[in-house]
């Protein structure tokens, strides 16, 4: 059953129609083209579609469309601001914290999840925060190093 | 990966769901953070006709203390209590119960009481529930009742509560200041359901008699179960290495691990004797501890 729903995502207000069954992630992906969210596992265990909805960190995949109808979506998109990298992003080009990328925009929405609350973790708090998203590389003390570095040059 | 058809339907006040839930019986389910429910219906192991998202309902969430009991609304998240003040000082083993589930993004969305009424058979709040007689309040179209923890569930996945009930609140009654609680648990991978876990809150006197004493556990069966014949053992006593044993071979007596990819039933058995037998003595050290400060 097809319902109109209206998101703020990115900032920018957008309409369109979903199913009651439409995932989030497959709104953004396919009604909106923001293809930056990536599908991975669909069952919440990999955490590669982790969008921040109303101010914090969830799988897109584990909300329906229809239930962030009228919210305020952040993607991975949305962390450009005129045109530059975000010092999240910087940080993950210089310490290599990317390998395949696949993960990538899950673990740099999880950090700046982590990073909205706390300016200053420590190793700890980020392999905490960073647990629920799976990096088959196996690269994470790369992006435990770029998450760490990041929060010191971290704004809002 | 979609799940089947349904209609989303969402509820401004509890009396709504109420209604709605009574219109719809069987065929509708409530949604609470989803964690669960959401997987479940995209594996088509939940089918509902009617999704009643009673989610955002402000009236579910809420953490406060009032006349030496915590009370938590249903819709409050694991993060919530994970991170409340109150929780962390009165109830500390509630707040590690929730750090313990999931990943934060599943505790960013993941109700108690969501979690409670799923019922899997090692979730990480019934335990605690058990150990402290916390009671669970519910609305239906016969008004209000409290169940006891000891009394909630069923079996594997299935409560007491009515097909037409709402779980509202959960009320924790505050453990004495002088008493400790301990919450722990053994799991496979971080963020996983326990293979089994114990939560203990117990009180030492001034002899080193174990004056009081709570236990609840997950692990040994399809349901949590409360620890009676433990506790019975244990209250009144000295709590010596011997009788420690002696507990930890009780707990195994009338346990029956489901067999499952977590381990074998002999192998939960003896892990939950284990975690049981930790949890009881961090909780004594740190009653102790209190004791004298």
């Amino acid at each position: 059953m097809a319902k109109s729903i209206t998101l703020t995502v990115n900032g920018k207000s957008y309409s369109g129609e979903a199913d009651s069954r439409t995932l989030l992630v497959h709104f953004l992906r396919d009604a909106l083209s923001l293809t930056g969210t990536h599908v991975g596992c669909v069952v919440g265990r990999c955490g590669a579609c982790t969008v921040m909805w109303n101010g914090t960190a969830v799988k897109s995949c584990m909300v329906f469309a229809v239930q962030a109808d009228g919210d305020e979506v952040v993607t991975v998109e949305g962390l450009v601001k005129d045109k530059r990298l975000h010092p999240l992003q910087q940080s993950f080009w210089k310490n290599d914290a990317v390998e395949c990328g696949y993960c990538t925009p899950g673990m740099l929405m999880s950090a700046y999840g982590l990073l909205q609350k706390n300016r200053n973790p420590s190793d700890e708090q980020i392999k905490k925060a960073i647990s629920g998203n799976l990096c088959r590389c196996t690269g994470y003390g790369n992006i435990v190093a770029a998450i760490k570095e990041a929060a010191g040059n971290f704004t809002k | 990966m979609y799940p089947a058809s349904f209609e989303y339907l969402k509820p401004q006040s509890i009396e709504e769901a109420m209604a709605l839930l009574t219109e719809h019986g069987e065929d509708a389910k409530l949604l609470a953070g989803g964690q669960s429910l959401v997987p479940m219906m995209k594996l088509r192991m939940a089918r509902p006709k009617y999704l009643i998202d009673i989610h955002r309902l402000a009236d579910l969430n809420y953490i406060r203390e009032e006349a030496g009991q915590i009370r938590c609304g249903a819709m409050t998240r694991h993060i919530e209590i994970e991170e409340s003040v109150l929780i962390r000082a009165q109830l500390p083993m509630l707040a590690v119960a929730a750090s313990e589930i999931g990943d934060v993004q599943v505790r960013n969305r993941g109700t108690i009481g969501g979690g409670l009424v799923e019922a899997d058979p090692c979730g990480d709040y019934a335990p605690v529930a058990l150990a402290i007689n916390a009671q669970f309040k519910c609305v239906g179209p016969k008004g209000e009742r409290l169940i006891p923890a000891a009394e909630f569930f069923s079996f594997a996945y299935t409560t007491t509560l009515g097909a037409d009930e709402i779980l509202t609140e959960i009320i924790f009654p505050l453990p004495a200041q002088d008493s400790a609680g301990v919450y722990l648990k053994l799991e496979r991978v971080a963020g996983d359901f326990a293979i089994v876990s114990a939560a203990v809150q117990c009180a030492v006197d001034k002899n080193g008699v174990c004056s009081a004493i709570g236990i609840g556990s997950a692990g040994g069966g399809t349901v949590p179960q409360k620890a009676l014949a433990v506790e019975a053992l244990l209250r009144g006593q000295k709590i010596s290495p011997e009788l420690l044993a002696k507990a930890g071979e009780l707990i195994q007596v009338d346990a029956e691990p489901i067999e499952d990819m977590r381990g074998s039933a002999a192998y939960k058995k003896k892990a939950l004797s284990a975690i049981l037998r930790r949890a009881i003595s961090e909780a004594l050290r740190q009653a102790e501890a209190k004791r004298v400060s």
